[in-house]
């Protein structure tokens, strides 16, 4: 059992998370494009590429690394059997993200975020329930512009996060934050893909790595 | 490194009370149900009766026979019921033992309406879906009018109901507009069984007025029976056709019964609305009220009759003439601290 947890520790990619995808597919995603100078956040400028007519740049080599930590860091999790909960508030994609939850066999929260959901889970569920282990933001900010609760909940109750930080997004409180566009249809399923096939992957890992302890 | 935390004890105490209504498990039901059929064996063997054929009224005798109590509320004397009656019907705890919450919207707090949210949407996406298809293949939208005016959808409460979860106004009226929007859609033929989940069959509630044929007695005459009642006064009517305009009221002559020219007036005013004065007999019988309110009855009575052999244009005629509709004015209470129902007492100044 112990060997099981740590053996994939000692490899750096353990679960190849690198082939599932090239700089090529995130810039036909459109993933680079930002929103306009205007609506630049001050901590975005380190992942800022540059500007072209006013539009913000989104630099992809930063975000490939980015990316490369965030799903290796959710393959691991999802390996342990961790609780994993995908949280979005934009309304164009509520369908899409419930349904990569439901086939990752996950859970998934893109409706209204009630105040102590996990704050105070003893009020709001029964005594005993088990928080997530990982909150993954498709977009971070809530229909007014705002950075969503969530992001300081989990902080606050030590869940890491992965999330995907627009130009106009602040990534302080994200522990694994990955610079794109968070409002193309396209970006959004290509991660949603991406982070779907991480997961399945991990558990298939897990569960063969038991087959082959149980046959010894 | 580990902090110590200096508390009270009661801060460490349980708050019973935040942590909401009981929840069962499937296991504890379960046990339940096995503890009430070994019992019910048990209540059989002590009354010598067979253990196979003891149903729930048999279970219920015995009890109040063993344990008799004068209790007046039903439900606090002892009682042996089935679990699935005693435990509310309710969600049980919602994960498993490792902890993983069983359904993928768990952590939304609102589950299952959420999750019918979901499936509604997508619902309504395949639609689309199979519209596109449609109109890429240039085939034409099928329209056939579904029928609103039967059904309605579920109310709030079958909905609470249904999903076994608290809706707020908000929620519900969101849920019904996304309804309404799937069902606007031209292929919505195709999720038919899904939207009938939610939908319900209203009965028609307009009921014709059915006007009764006319019956014969043994010369041949034709006649028809009419009910009326005004203020505490009910009355029956026979009205027979070839008649000279004859009337009697239980058994006595209109004019010994109702001396007053204005209660004739009012027995006679069908008939003069209809042009029939001496073409009809009347024959009726009236108890209770005053004077003026059995003759109110024996003309509703009358009027009634005498809908089966006229049109029914002249029908809708008497209808707004006011000649089938029951007067509703009764005699009003009267009130405390007043002298009669409006009159009050005389204010007097000192």
């Amino acid at each position: 059992d112990d060997k099981l947890l740590t053996e994939p520790l000692s490899h750096p990619d353990f679960f190849s998370v690198k082939e599932l995808f090239t700089l090529k597919d995130l810039f036909d995603a459109r993933v680079h494009l930002g929103h306009k100078k205007g609506c630049r956040h001050r901590f975005m400028e380190p992942y800022i590429f540059g500007c072209r007519l006013d539009q913000d740049i989104i630099d992809l080599d930063q975000t490939m690394q980015h990316l490369q930590l965030a799903l290796n860091f959710t393959a691991h999790v999802a390996y342990r059997g961790g609780i994993i909960l995908f949280v979005s508030r934009k309304r164009q994609f509520c369908h899409l993200v419930e349904s990569t939850a439901r086939a990752c066999g996950e859970y998934a929260h893109t409706r209204y975020w009630q105040g102590g959901l996990l704050t105070n889970t003893r009020v709001q569920f029964g005594p005993g329930v088990r928080l997530p282990d990982l909150l993954i933001f498709l977009s971070t900010l809530n229909n007014v512009f705002e950075p969503h609760v969530a992001i300081r909940d989990a902080a606050k109750m030590s869940i890491p996060t992965v999330g995907v930080v627009d130009t106009n997004c602040n990534p302080c409180l994200i522990t694994y934050p990955v610079p794109g566009n968070d409002d193309t249809p396209a970006a959004v399923e290509l991660y949603c893909k991406l982070f779907r096939m991480t997961i399945i992957r991990a558990k298939d890992k897990r569960r063969q790595s038991e087959a082959v302890e149980e046959l010894r | 490194t580990l902090r110590l935390i200096c508390t009270t004890t009661a801060v460490q105490r349980k708050n019973v009370g935040a942590s909401g209504p009981e929840k069962y498990t499937e296991a504890f039901i379960k046990k339940q149900i096995e503890e009430f059929n070994l019992g019910k064996r048990h209540l059989a063997n002590m009354m010598g009766e067979d253990p196979e054929t003891f149903t729930q009224e048999d279970i219920d005798r015995a009890i109040a026979y063993l344990f008799p109590s004068g209790l007046f509320d039903k439900q606090a004397r002892p009682m042996m019921k089935h679990p699935t009656e005693v435990f509310p019907e309710q969600r049980k705890i919602q994960w498993g033992e490792d902890g993983r919450p069983f359904h993928f919207l768990f952590y939304t707090g609102k589950q299952s309406y959420y999750s019918l949210m979901h499936e509604t949407y997508e619902k309504l996406l395949n639609v689309q879906k199979h519209q596109d298809q449609l109109t890429a293949q240039d085939l034409p939208l099928q329209k056939e009018k579904r029928n609103l005016a039967g059904s309605r959808w579920l109310t709030k409460i079958e909905l609470e109901e249904m999903l076994l979860e608290k809706l707020s106004d908000d929620d519900y009226s969101r849920f019904i507009q996304l309804l309404q929007k799937l069902v606007a859609l031209p292929c919505a033929d195709i999720e038919e069984n899904y939207i009938q989940k939610f939908s319900k069959e209203v009965p028609v509630q307009l009921q014709k007025v059915v006007i009764e044929p006319l019956q014969y007695d043994e010369q041949g005459v034709a006649f028809s029976t009419g009910e009326g009642k005004r203020k505490t006064a009910r009355a029956t009517a026979v009205v027979y056709d070839n008649g000279t305009g004859k009337i009697t009221v239980n058994g006595i002559d209109v004019l010994h019964y109702f001396p007053v020219l204005q209660d004739r007036e009012q027995l006679l005013f069908p008939f003069q609305f209809l042009g029939r004065i001496g073409k009809h007999d009347v024959v009726c019988t009236v108890s209770g009220g005053g004077r003026s309110a059995q003759a109110g009855a024996i003309r509703l009575a009358s009027a009634k009759a005498l809908r089966s052999f006229v049109t029914e244009e002249e029908v809708e005629f008497m209808r707004q003439a006011g000649l089938l509709t029951v007067d509703p004015r009764v005699k009003e209470r009267k009130k405390p601290g007043q002298e009669g129902p409006r009159r009050k007492f005389t204010w007097k100044k000192r």
